[in-house]
């Protein structure tokens, strides 16, 4: 699992890439906490999921723990370009209700 | 027409996504549709790491997670049978453990949607443990023919 980010005009990117599961979800959750403090300036925070091959539920304590994360900064979160099996399990879990697909 | 397989791996982490990967490789012989081995890929991996996370809690090469596959060609398709099974802690309250949203691993962002999501994406679900005797998930997913609607867009 990778993470790259970009930054423009205050919104921060994080684009995810590969396998989201428990082996790989720790490493990614301390990155990108770390890119939150980092980034506490940011207006809103979009989690790209567009390169993201495989994900359970796994991935909803991933986002839900960056939700409250980055709230903690007063910063919004959004997700975009899940895979349909992704947007099944996030749909499932109510994750759009905390951060919006856009 | 039948086809099997058994598995027996290290509870290992790093095992889970080649457990996932091993079934979707054995369904095949189904021919299933993508969305249809998504669905196999990610209820597998929510048994198995379930047995690497609470069954061994935290794993360990010495423990053995046993996956099975039987595969049925049928008229329709087919029909994929899995069972994932340990001998780890084993679950106090099974009826809890299968609520959504129900973890005893409350700090660790465990998001206690595992059972529900295999509940969900396959077509029959069953679950057997009982505490210090290990856990036995068993699952079935119908192949091909007409699923009775994409159950995921209520």
């Amino acid at each position: 699992m990778q993470i790259c980010t970009d930054y423009q005009d205050k919104v921060l990117y994080l684009r995810l890439s590969g396998e989201m599961d428990e082996h790989n979800a720790a490493a990614a959750r301390l990155y990108a906490d770390r890119l939150a403090e980092g980034y506490a300036q940011s207006e809103k925070a979009v989690i790209d999921l567009k390169d993201v091959s495989f994900m359970d539920s796994t991935g909803i304590g991933f986002l839900i723990g960056r939700y409250k994360k980055f709230r903690r900064y007063g910063i919004p979160v959004y997700v975009t370009n899940p895979s349909p099996g992704a947007d099944k399990v996030l749909r499932m879990s109510g994750v759009y209700t905390l951060m919006p697909r856009i | 027409m039948e086809n099997y397989m058994k598995l027996e791996i290290a509870a290992l982490s790093e095992n889970e996504s080649f457990a996932r990967s091993a079934v979707a490789a054995f369904a095949l012989y189904l021919n299933p549709s993508i969305s249809e081995l998504e669905d196999i890929k990610t209820a597998v991996s929510e048994a198995v790491t379930n047995s690497v996370v609470h069954a061994y809690a935290g794993g360990g090469a010495q423990n053995k997670i046993s996956i099975e596959c039987r595969a049925e060609k049928t008229q329709e398709g087919g029909v994929l049978h899995i069972t994932v099974s340990d001998g780890g802690c084993g679950i106090e309250d099974v009826e809890k453990a299968v609520l959504p949203f129900y973890t005893t691993l409350e700090n660790d962002e465990r998001s206690g949607m595992g059972f529900t999501i295999m509940q969900t994406f396959m077509d029959g679900f069953a679950l057997e443990s009982e505490k210090g005797r290990g856990t036995k998930v068993r699952m079935f997913r119908k192949l091909g023919g007409n699923r009775e609607g994409e159950r995921m867009n209520a």
